[in-house]
């Protein structure tokens, strides 16, 4: 019970935090959105285009927009040493882990909303008759990388250049997360022709998992001096 | 170790293994059939791999070490090894698109080994990176221990996974390796070349740790130094 309050402690201070500046989620979003809404313009097409492109567009936007959220995580707890604040409170420091990697998962996901939302919008196409199986991979695949940037954002505030150290570290190792997502989104929005529609969501969040746990047990390293 | 066998020794056998390779890769193993004498490389190409994916293994096992005992040595092997791992997987991703543009007609294709040899090198460039750009060196070992499990995690899945992306995925185009019909002299060529790469890569990860050790021990001097300096 007292480390999910130390969780709920940190997840609500990020939220609290995001409440008053509102700088994390609104530069996501509308970086999210200027990707979706570049690549509309660069391949307008028929719906079996856009049924081939969709997917893969909305995975690359949500991975910029989360690494650009990953960032801000840790880069202002820098400032005015509330890392070291947060290191020296008598809790472990997997608890930080999960209230920073919660509170990261929330911005991406709503920010995940708001793009399927303006992709739905601007490329006419309806994500309602595979909705639920897009949560779930959605769900699964933000996890993975929630908690894989996470990790690498706490790694690379300790870096010069921290934007691309992020960047170098998130994109090789978050790789399968993003491309099976893609795979099973596009598996989903055509009605899964091979008719299983499990395993690739299993697949997904096979991989996410084990990169949570890991990141989970590692995160204690990160923080130690 | 370094009594038990001295790095003179050590570099010498290494010069005789390479010229050994060299003689077998050139005049003992019989040509190719179908792509003739540029599959030679092959005897170059298949090493650096093994070689490059068994410097992962080191560092995966040297960050376990760090963060499980603290030895500065672990972390000394774990940064040479990268360093020396780099260098055989860009030999790879170098050697490969030389043989596929005569063996297959084009530079690159995104089979699965070479995808997986591309995010091999990609996440030994971040492990560097990571090395070089951090503001307090001293938390070095912790955060690239860290990035070493991680990305040893992430080898494995990439085995897993390249085999689920998209099913009609095209086998490994470059045969099954020994066992899938090579000529016993191919596969005592690829042997002994693997095993004089393997000499050379300790040789020169051994290298890198005297250079190591000398920075350590030059850092405790300047030390020393500073301290009466402040004394005086």
């Amino acid at each position: 019970m007292a480390s999910l309050k130390i969780i709920w402690n940190i997840f609500a201070k990020d939220l609290r935090v995001e409440w008053r500046n509102r700088e994390t989620l609104a530069s996501m979003c509308v970086f999210g959105l200027l990707i979706i809404f570049l690549f509309n313009f660069a391949f307008e097409g028929a719906r079996e285009e856009t049924l081939r492109l969709l997917p893969a567009v909305l995975w690359v936007a949500i991975a910029f927009a989360g690494v650009l959220g990953f960032n801000r995580s840790f880069a202002s707890e820098r400032e005015n040493a509330c890392l070291e604040g947060m290191t020296l409170a008598p809790v472990d420091p997997s608890l930080i882990f999960l209230g920073k990697m919660l509170a990261n998962l929330l911005f991406l996901g709503v920010a995940e909303v708001v793009m399927v939302f303006a992709a739905s919008l601007w490329y006419n196409f309806s994500f309602l008759p595979a909705l639920g199986q897009l949560v779930l991979i959605a769900f699964f695949g933000t996890l993975g990388y929630a908690a894989l940037g996470t990790i690498f954002g706490a790694i690379a505030a300790n870096t010069r250049m921290r934007e691309v150290m992020l960047t170098v570290l998130q994109f090789p190792i978050a790789f399968w997360i993003l491309m099976l997502s893609i795979d099973s989104t596009a598996d989903a929005l055509r009605g899964n022709p091979s008719g299983d529609w499990w395993s690739g969501i299993a697949r997904v969040a096979g991989i996410s998992l084990v990169f949570t746990i890991a990141s989970f047990l590692l995160f204690e390293y990160v923080l130690e001096e | 170790m370094k009594k038990k066998f001295p790095i003179s020794l050590h570099a010498a056998l290494t010069l005789a293994g390479l010229a050994i390779a060299l003689y077998m890769i050139f005049l003992y193993a019989p040509e190719e059939m179908t792509m003739g004498e540029v599959q030679r490389i092959f005897y170059i190409h298949v090493p650096s791999a093994w070689t490059a994916l068994l410097g992962f293994l080191i560092i995966f096992c040297s960050s376990i070490a760090y963060l499980w005992k603290r030895s500065q040595f672990a972390d000394e092997l774990a940064q040479a090894t990268a360093e020396v791992g780099f260098i055989f997987c860009t030999c790879v991703l170098v050697t490969g698109p030389l043989w596929a543009k005569p063996a297959w007609g084009i530079w690159w294709t995104w089979d699965a080994r070479l995808t997986l040899t591309f995010l091999l090198w990609l996440l030994y460039v971040a492990y560097l990176m990571l090395r070089n750009y951090l503001i307090n060196p001293g938390r070095a070992a912790n955060l690239c221990a860290v990035v070493g499990v991680i990305g040893f995690v992430d080898v494995i899945i990439d085995y897993m996974a390249i085999r689920w992306w998209r099913t009609q995925h095209p086998q490994p185009v470059i045969g099954g390796g020994p066992g899938s019909g090579l000529d016993p002299r191919m596969a005592t060529t690829l042997l002994v070349s693997w095993i004089a790469f393997v000499f050379l890569f300790f040789l020169l990860v051994r290298i890198r740790l005297g250079i190591a050790q000398m920075r350590r021990e030059l850092g405790d001097i300047r030390h020393i130094l500073a301290f009466r300096a402040s004394e005086d």
